[in-house]
């Protein structure tokens, strides 16, 4: 996994960081660079709706799509030795989101030895109008 | 006291009452994407399975689920848990979610969620979950939320000609 990590990281390839995790397959998640900031991009698929009424994607999936923006951030600006572990994450639902591709890109805010806190922010056609965002804390462990 | 006629009567309509938050519930097509089972619902909870599947696992050296896996886990949950207090079934939508994740989900077990629905105003519904493999055993994640009740659909009346 970590080795996944550095050749990604080596090569500028984020899109490498997801293709080994089966739950980002799952949730069709993508990452790209642009203008040097990463984004992470969950595709449209109707499995992801929550309310077919409206229809809206379901919150579970955009909490895990913040999350895993998150943890690909920290792993592409941080030197960690370990895969960062979730302590807490709260996420704030802003607007309800349809179905489409929704991206989001995280801010670390803090990087600790032990600890990171990272911003995340998600949105769908508009980067002003956000869906959701969410404040995270991971458990890391840094060399030096 | 009651007569037991309206016992009867009120337990009739809790049942109608569960059985249609259940089925609302069971109409979501993410839970299905993720094989939730609804195991239970009661006046103002919800106990929902989440089944061991690999396309779950966010890492693929030990098999652990992925965090995200568990939130949207809670989410459904203690959203169904908002229905079942709900004296009509109407449109929710997450307001926030907090999840504390105590220790990992052990590879090949499924994962339990409990939700309870403490309170509900006009407005807004707060929900606490818990998330364990079994009954007893420590958690896994704890979770704070809250709902917003009625959104968009629930709070357009239907408009018709006249006045």
């Amino acid at each position: 996994m970590l080795g996944h990590i550095l050749a990604a990281r080596a090569a500028g390839e984020p899109d490498r960081l997801l293709a080994a995790i089966p739950y980002a397959q799952f949730l069709g998640l993508s990452a790209s660079l642009d203008s040097g900031e990463l984004l992470t991009t969950m595709r449209y698929a109707p499995h992801l709706i929550g309310n077919p009424a409206l229809p809206a994607l379901h919150g579970g999936t955009l909490g895990a799509l913040l999350e895993s923006a998150a943890v690909f951030s920290l792993l592409w600006a941080a030197e960690t030795a370990v895969l960062p572990k979730t302590i807490t994450i709260t996420v704030d639902y802003l607007r309800s989101a349809g179905p489409k591709d929704t991206h989001a890109r995280g801010i670390v805010t803090r990087l600790g030895r032990r600890v990171a806190a990272v911003r995340v922010e998600a949105w769908q056609d508009d980067r002003s109008q956000l869906c959701a965002t969410a404040t995270a804390h991971f458990l890391i462990k840094r060399e030096g | 006291m009651t007569a037991p006629e309206d016992e009867a009567a009120a337990a009739r309509r809790r049942d109608r009452r569960l059985a249609m938050a259940r089925a609302f519930a069971d109409n979501v097509p993410h839970n299905h994407a993720l094989g939730i089972v609804i195991e239970a619902m009661g006046d103002a909870t919800a106990r929902f399975r989440l089944p061991y599947a690999a396309k779950l696992v966010g890492n693929p050296e030990t098999g652990v689920l992925h965090g995200g896996a568990i939130t949207a886990l809670l989410d459904a949950c203690a959203g169904a848990a908002v229905f079942a207090a709900l004296p009509q079934l109407q449109p929710i939508a997450t307001l926030d979610l907090r999840i504390d994740y105590l220790r990992p989900a052990e590879p090949g077990r499924d994962v339990w969620a409990e939700a309870t629905c403490h309170h509900t105003s006009k407005n807004v519904a707060f929900v606490r979950a818990l998330a364990f493999h079994a009954d007893g055993e420590a958690p896994i994640a704890t979770a704070a939320g809250t709902f917003m009740i009625a959104t968009k659909l629930g709070t357009v009346a239907p408009r018709g000609g006249g006045a």
